[in-house]
């Protein structure tokens, strides 16, 4: 793709989600199901009130969502070398799903407390994963971060199981199971304000070394050889990417497949260079949770989990790309 | 004609591991030309590499580069100083050639600083001297190992090194793109700049002026290659007879 051609898709890319947020304001279910004529917001308070206190907090929080998620998917996979990489990896997802629920069933918790313990667990999830893997006695440093990832992970993955099984089926189960599952159901203004100034600085900071990304993706030789400090930059890129993945995590629950699929369709339309690839990975991922969350506001008279709906469509979506002719899809599986 | 590098009784061994690698190593590595590190497979020659460019510390012992202890390099100092070409480079992401060729010029831009067009121009040179530049377009995974070896010495060249080091780097390639590497590494040597490369292929040295012979981290001989490259030196490097002939001109291990 030439320069002029990327620069064209990223500001088609600026245009689709700013339009997509201002659509998704007029999309729900008041006055009547699908569509708000704008006009409605003239005369009509309740209708403000709707657009400002309920529905522009949510677009913001799910417009993050994507584009922590996605951002910090497209990092984590370039710095472990491994496009099959998420940002929940680390334990940090299964680690805050575990602190929600222990303040759900443990403390009867909701609201900030729960965001608090789960911000708390997915940092918790990290800080073990990261204690094992350097205790691990064999292999590199990634294939050990990744082992006692997935070894952190399936332990909070049980202490959340043990939970659902002792929490009052009545009041307490619905909620976790409902967390559990990822949403952005009754998110406030303090909610996405609360997560705003970490997701933010973690954005602007994986922007700003999105060219030294190619430069972790070499071998550690290589990479050494061209004067890069891997271990101090991997840890700055690392600690950004988890950051914004706990804080988002903490108010929406587990959400999964953005941080997964999208990197790999931003890669695949705009191409593998961190410097192109980061940018499009951000825009797209605040599009797809954007238009995933309207979705799931919108489509039944019940809230439909978010995360129900990322997996669905971002299942398919990967095995379409997985199948695709090699071509279009260059990074794809090879035989 | 003063060395370019010079290692000094370096002690080295892995991390935990008694096996010593380097118990008194000393070489030098002399400016503007090419000298080749021959050795049986394990003889410590990638170790070596990694300890000039400062990937591994050796336990004792100096490294001298220029004259100047490489303690004394920062480390960006030391990018643009050498490039390295390593023996199998994985690159796990699809970029351009021109991407990655780009990514020689990291030595020269601070942290925060993405590429000027500058660097493109110096990247897009370093493809004209590899012969790539018409490929600098291509995606790096649909490249034959020949150019792709090709296209790692143009990163290599893009950091502008005073020092290139080739590890093993015709262990995969056919005849034709040994041949092409080969003259390719000639070409920079009578442009000035310094190539050690290791191989474990006697034949390969011919390309060389100078000849270090190891064996379990041992140098065994080292200095100008007629007068290394014989059959005696040889046959105790690899611990089989080996014979030296002359053929066309040129010594040919025959064995």
């Amino acid at each position: 793709m030439t320069i002029q051609n990327y620069r064209r898709a990223l500001w088609g890319l600026i245009v689709l989600l700013l339009g997509l947020a201002g659509l998704s304001l007029f999309v729900g279910r008041y006055p009547s199901p699908i569509w708000m004529p704008p006009q409605t917001l003239l005369h009509d308070p309740l209708a403000q009130r709707l657009v400002l206190n309920l529905r522009l907090p949510r677009i913001l929080a799910a417009m993050l969502l994507g584009m922590s998620l996605a951002a910090s998917g497209t990092v984590l996979q370039m710095i472990f070398r491994n496009p099959l990489v998420e940002p929940g990896f680390l334990g940090v997802s299964h680690g805050a799903a575990f602190g929600a629920a222990l303040s759900i069933v443990a403390l009867g918790a909701s609201g900030l407390v729960t965001q608090a313990a789960a911000a708390l667990f997915g940092c918790l999830g990290l800080v073990l994963s990261y204690a094992l893997a350097r205790h691990i006695r064999y292999g590199g440093w990634t294939l050990r971060l990744v082992l006692a990832g997935i070894a952190i992970s399936a332990l909070f993955s049980a202490g959340v199981g043990v939970l659902k099984y002792v929490a009052d089926p009545l009041t307490q189960l619905p909620e976790l199971v409902f967390w559990m599952l990822g949403a952005l159901w009754g998110v406030t203004w303090q909610e996405t304000l609360s997560i705003l100034p970490v997701t933010t600085a973690a954005l602007v900071a994986l922007l700003l070394m999105r060219w030294r990304l190619n430069l972790l993706a070499l071998d550690d030789a290589t990479a050494f050889s061209l004067g890069t400090a891997t271990a101090r930059e991997r840890t700055v890129l690392l600690v950004a990417a988890v950051a914004a993945t706990a804080a988002i995590v903490s108010v929406s629950g587990v959400v999964g497949w953005v941080g997964l699929i999208v990197p790999q369709l931003a890669r695949s339309l705009l191409g593998a260079d961190g410097q192109r690839a980061l940018p499009g990975a951000v825009l797209i991922g605040g599009a797809f949770a954007l238009v995933c969350d309207t979705v799931a506001r919108t489509a039944l008279s019940s809230e439909i989990p978010l995360g129900i709906l990322t997996s669905l469509i971002g299942a398919l979506g990967f095995s379409t790309l997985m199948v695709m002719p090699q071509q279009l899809a260059p990074w794809g599986l090879k035989d | 004609m003063h060395p370019m590098i010079a290692l000094s009784e370096i002690r080295f061994s892995y991390n935990g591991r008694e096996h010593t690698v380097f118990e008194n190593l000393s070489l030098e590595i002399p400016a503007g030309s090419i000298t080749a590190i021959l050795g049986p497979n394990g003889a410590g020659k990638s170790t070596l590499l990694h300890l000039i460019l400062g990937i591994l510390t050796p336990a004792s012992g100096s490294i001298l580069l220029g004259q100047r202890p490489r303690q004394h390099y920062a480390r960006r100092e030391l990018g643009q100083m050498i490039g390295l070409v390593a023996q199998d480079e994985a690159i796990p992401f699809n970029f351009t050639v021109l991407e990655y060729v780009l990514l020689g010029r990291a030595p020269y831009l601070p942290l925060l600083r993405m590429p000027r067009p500058e660097d493109s121009r110096i990247a897009y040179r370093a493809l004209t001297t590899v012969g790539m530049e018409a490929m600098s377009g291509r995606p790096i995974q649909t490249l034959s190992g020949g150019e792709r070896q090709l296209v790692m010495i143009a990163r290599a060249l893009a950091q502008q090194p005073r020092v290139l080091l080739l590890d093993e780097p015709t262990s995969h390639l056919d005849l034709s793109n040994k041949g092409r590497v080969l003259q390719l590494v000639r070409r920079l040597a009578d442009d000035g700049v310094t190539v050690a490369f290791t191989t474990h292929e006697p034949n390969l040295t011919a390309v060389a002026d100078y000849l270090v012979l190891m064996r379990r981290g041992q140098t065994l001989a080292a200095g100008p290659m007629d007068v290394v490259f014989t059959s005696g030196n040889l046959s105790q490097t690899y611990d089989v007879p080996v014979t030296v002939a002359q053929v066309d001109g040129r010594r040919v291990v025959l064995t």
